[in-house]
């Protein structure tokens, strides 16, 4: 971590330059996923282009892919599954995970035991290789996917939730809130939870990456979003022929995956201290 | 008697022994999973009842669930990996030869890798803050937050298309020479070196910037030792453990990576066989790869923690 001292009263009073901007370029990629295929010049299934892997030009922003469709088109809506799937599948993972590892730091005993030695266990299954498995034995819809991920995911953020809300169960006022007698989820959500959301909120930024990067792998393999619909990684897997007389087709969505993952983790790492604290 | 030492890592060893069995019930109930009946599947619609219920008794699928579990899991300690549904070979046949190609493209890699990680880990630490350090900070973050055939897909970009110096595609069985072995593993290497350095130069760089924080060393630069006896001679031997720790670690890396390398540069490695088999759904090949991954990588990071307790001199007696 840097050693930039920020001491901010307040969030985000205090951020430098390249977490401002990197925090820009996320927030013009969730605006594109929500609103950017209506502003899509063409149709993304339309054939636009006589020719395949054409260049940069004015009709065609981007260039077309191997059938000569729009490939600017195509990214705008290749954003909505890309950080649609991936946003939803973090945000079960997360909720999930925290709230177990929660309900685990407060209950203990074997609750505690068992479950994470479980979920240590799938914890060590590449994630990678989880997703081939279960994509073999189950096939791949974007239902699946958004499951799939978060199961994969759960795991980690579970550990991450525990650690902290162990530390936090020690506490005196967690004691006094124990010795009026309150119940397990109150413990949670009041007393617990509040003081662990800005390191959880950091996490899930960070799972956020490993999904994109995650789901980007699985449909460049083939086994992700299928077609005709394509998100990011399908869009550089259809288009990788193109890669020999480097097409734009195939490097603009390289670049989108870049942008996105690349920002979250640089404005994470440039969040204010407070926030960010993990220790 | 035995040391703690000793306890700790037998325990750690158990644990170990106990995931490896939770990843092969995983990877296991994965097969249980599948909608409809594998061998309908298998025969395709026009199937007579006959052929199915002779191949079903010939799968042994008859019998309960646990009970073919534990046959599976009996004959992969055996070394038998049963039989692909796709092509009826014996698995281990498929398999012997690619595991041999893809644990070579692994030893390459990692000979190149660890020493570029170890160099570039410990000079950053000692430069830190410096322009040098920024940089190729910088570098890390980027390749560790893009996908691996991101790096694979540039890296084919820069050395294949533009500088033209090698060839896009590999293909090991057409080896001859050493020439061609070179620009055969070229690329591929040079992928899995950028996947799996980013991270160890990450953590030694950690790690050395931890032991540099010591008062020993603060004494060492008192007494007038110069930056480079600083770094190797007092800082360097009490970071070893977090290294090798490192190191151990980030090998396990090499897996996601090599999934993704051996696809898209045309490796006959055991992740394109498995990637192939996802394709053609053929879960008896799936599972034994999925299984010597889960291993390989279970292996690396037990030699990781080992490492770990090992390396505390506060455990040793």
């Amino acid at each position: 971590m840097s050693q930039t001292p920020v001491s901010s009263p307040r969030f985000g009073m205090r951020m430098n330059a390249t977490g401002i901007i990197s925090g820009l370029i996320i927030l013009c990629w969730a605006v594109i996923a929500v609103i950017g295929p209506t502003f899509a010049p063409h149709a993304p299934g339309d054939i636009v282009d006589f020719d395949f892997f054409g260049p940069m030009s004015e009709q065609l922003w981007l260039g077309s892919d191997y059938l000569g469709r729009d490939i600017f088109s195509r990214i705008l809506l290749g954003t909505r599954y890309t950080v649609g799937i991936s946003f939803g599948a973090v945000c079960i993972a997360c909720f999930s995970g925290v709230v177990l590892g929660m309900t685990a730091a407060v209950t203990g005993g074997y609750f505690d035991t068992i479950l994470s030695r479980v979920l240590d266990a799938l914890n060590s299954i590449p994630s990678k290789l989880f997703g081939l498995v279960m994509v073999a034995a189950i096939g791949s819809s974007i239902p699946v996917l958004v499951i799939l991920l978060a199961v994969i995911y759960t795991p980690g953020s579970y550990r991450f939730a525990r650690a902290l809300a162990v530390n936090c169960n020690t506490m005196d006022y967690v004691a006094v809130a124990r010795a009026r007698g309150e119940k397990t989820l109150y413990l949670i959500f009041q007393e617990i939870l509040p003081n662990i959301t800005g390191p959880v909120l950091a996490d899930l930024g960070l799972r956020f990456v490993f999904i994109v990067l995650l789901l980007s792998g699985l449909s460049f393999l083939g086994l992700g979003v299928q077609p005709p619909n394509a998100d990011w990684g399908s869009l550089v897997k259809e288009n990788i022929g193109g890669l020999a007389f480097a097409a734009p087709a195939v490097i603009a969505p390289c670049l989108a995956i870049a942008s996105l993952t690349i920002s979250v983790n640089l404005l994470i790492d440039n969040l204010p201290v407070k926030i960010r604290d993990r220790s | 008697m035995p040391g703690q030492m000793t306890l700790l890592v037998l325990g750690r060893l158990g644990v170990t022994l106990l995931t490896l069995l939770i990843v092969s019930f995983v990877v296991f109930g994965a097969t249980l999973l599948l909608p409809g009946d594998v061998v309908e599947i298998l025969l395709g619609q026009a199937a007579t009842p006959e052929a199915v219920a002779g191949l079903r008794e010939a799968m042994h699928l008859d019998s309960p669930a646990l009970v073919r579990y534990g046959q599976w899991l009996l004959g992969m300690a055996q070394g038998d990996f049963g039989m692909s549904y796709a092509n009826n070979m014996p698995i281990a046949d498929m398999i012997g030869g690619r595991l041999a190609n893809t644990l070579r493209l692994a030893a390459v890699t990692s000979a190149i890798a660890v020493p570029l990680a170890l160099f570039l880990g410990v000079t950053t630490a000692m430069y830190r803050g410096s322009s040098y350090d920024r940089m190729v900070t910088a570098a890390i973050v980027s390749v560790i937050s893009v996908p691996e055939f991101l790096i694979a897909t540039f890296a084919v970009l820069v050395f294949a298309v533009w500088l033209k110096w090698l060839p896009a595609l590999s293909l090991a069985n057409e080896v001859q020479g050493f020439g061609q072995l070179l620009k055969v593993f070229a690329m591929p290497v040079i992928t899995l070196t950028f996947v799996i350095s980013a991270q160890m130069i990450r953590m030694t760089r950690a790690a050395v910037i931890d032991a540099l924080k010591m008062p020993y060393v603060e004494m060492a630069l008192l007494k007038g030792a110069s930056p480079t006896r600083m770094v190797l001679r007092h800082a360097l031997p009490n970071a070893i453990g977090p290294i090798a720790n490192a190191i151990a670690l980030s090998l396990s890396y090499l897996l996601g990576g090599v999934i993704i390398v051996e696809t898209i540069f045309n490796y006959p490695g055991i992740a394109k066989l498995m990637v192939d088999a996802v394709s053609t759904r053929d879960l008896p090949l799936i599972q034994s790869c999925a299984m010597i991954f889960c291993f390989g990588f279970l292996l690396l990071i037990t030699i990781a923690d080992i490492i770990a307790i090992l390396s505390n001199p506060r455990l040793r007696k």
